[in-house]
């Protein structure tokens, strides 16, 4: 597995594989510096982690390697409903969270001024849409953890992060994730992977650091 | 039916709502599974599939659209982009005779329908699809012989009349 500890797209993978229980090496990219020569060559189109390296062949996109995983070991943990219509309203979601939560998350995260405010502004509307669409359930997919908690999930390590950096509060925001949140590390796939609140905080704050104040 | 993104299309099926395209194909090929197959059944093809259909997803109308909505380095910019994409598929294609291989799949579902743009992009951009990539272009006039393909592409002319009222109407001459 070519990995980053902070990485939410190979956070999700590496969470889907310990609901697995499969055991996997996990590879650390030394990213941004420098992209190894296998991480390359395993993925030539877009050249970025996670990649999954199964069997020597290669899977690509965080999301797309989850499906795999849940097709491959499918006797244990279902990240996927059973129902045609079930797995397409997961699907959306776990799609819905790719294109809206992850592209204006990264510019709250690298970016300053009325940029970042306008990101923001989006970013927390986007997530009161989750947090409309969770509502009362435990997961997003009901009583079962799935797909779309593992697409999430990596945010919620950033929460404490956002905070900071918007000067506002997640409990007030959207309550009803930051619940999903706790109730998602109680989960050892989860917690053994994801970075705490505040570890996450010094490691992006000092990203932030380097590309905006340069 | 499309409350959060509010676009098109939209199946619905006993009464309820399918969004984003290849979510809805996925769908339809599980609920009617009995015939013509569009994944692989081995889980290894199927994430290359959706790999390869999400790759046209991501890059294909995003970058036509520059070719047609900019104009100068930046068309000529995304009309470069336009054809390594045209060509990275070529090179995915290779001799099969289709995405799937042998049979129609999900990748040729997928890419299929921006063949009716080919003849705008080529016009806004002043390129050829068949000169750079031929094998593409071949593909492409096989998909058309099959019905489901020819009855809902829509005509290359009209496309173009489009984007040209279009632009027009984005005050984009």
């Amino acid at each position: 597995m070519l990995d980053h500890e902070y990485s939410p797209p190979a956070n999700r993978v590496i969470i889907a594989l310990k609901e697995k229980g499969v055991a996997f090496v996990s590879k650390q990219e030394d990213l941004p510096n420098k992209k190894s020569s296998l991480l390359l060559e395993m993925n030539p189109v877009h050249k970025q982690i996670p990649v999954l390296i199964h069997n020597g062949k290669p899977i690509c996109e965080s999301l797309i390697i989850v499906e795999y995983i849940d097709e491959v070991w499918n006797d244990k943990s279902p990240l996927l409903p059973t129902d045609p219509h079930d797995r397409a309203h997961s699907k959306f979601w776990a799609d819905y969270i790719d294109k809206k939560i992850y592209t204006s998350a990264r510019p709250v995260l690298t970016t300053k001024g009325e940029t970042q405010a306008a990101a923001m502004k989006e970013l927390i509307s986007s997530l009161k849409i989750l947090d409309a669409e969770l509502g009362d359930k435990p997961y997003f997919g009901g009583k079962t953890f799935g797909i779309t908690d593992i697409a999430l999930v990596p945010l919620y390590s950033r929460f404490y992060t956002l905070e900071k950096f918007g000067n506002l509060k997640m409990n007030e925001e959207c309550p009803k994730l930051v619940a999903w949140g706790e109730r998602c590390l109680e989960r050892e796939s989860v917690s053994t992977t994801l970075h705490n609140q505040y570890e996450t905080y010094d490691f992006m704050l000092e990203i932030w650091k380097k590309l905006v104040v340069e | 039916m499309n409350p959060v993104h509010k676009k098109i299309p939209v199946l619905i099926h006993n009464g309820k709502p399918v969004c984003e395209s290849l979510i809805i194909v996925q769908y339809i090929d599980e609920v009617w599974h009995d015939k013509n197959p569009l994944l692989p059944s081995d889980p290894y093809q199927r994430a290359q599939a959706r790999f390869w259909a999400d790759f046209v997803d991501k890059k294909v109308y995003d970058c036509g659209r520059r070719i047609w909505a900019t104009k100068g380095e930046e068309k000529e910019a995304a009309k470069k982009e336009f054809i390594g994409i045209m060509k990275k598929l070529e090179g995915e294609l290779g001799n099969k005779p289709y995405f799937g291989g042998e049979d129609f799949g999900y990748v040729d579902v997928a890419l299929i329908p921006f063949y009716c743009w080919f003849h705008a992009y080529e016009n806004f951009g002043n390129f050829k699809t068949e000169t750079e990539c031929p094998k593409l272009v071949e593909w492409a006039k096989r998909c058309m012989q099959r019905e489901s393909v020819s009855k809902s592409l829509a005509d290359p002319h009209k496309v173009y009349e489009f984007i040209v009222s279009l632009k027009k109407k984005l005050g984009n001459e």
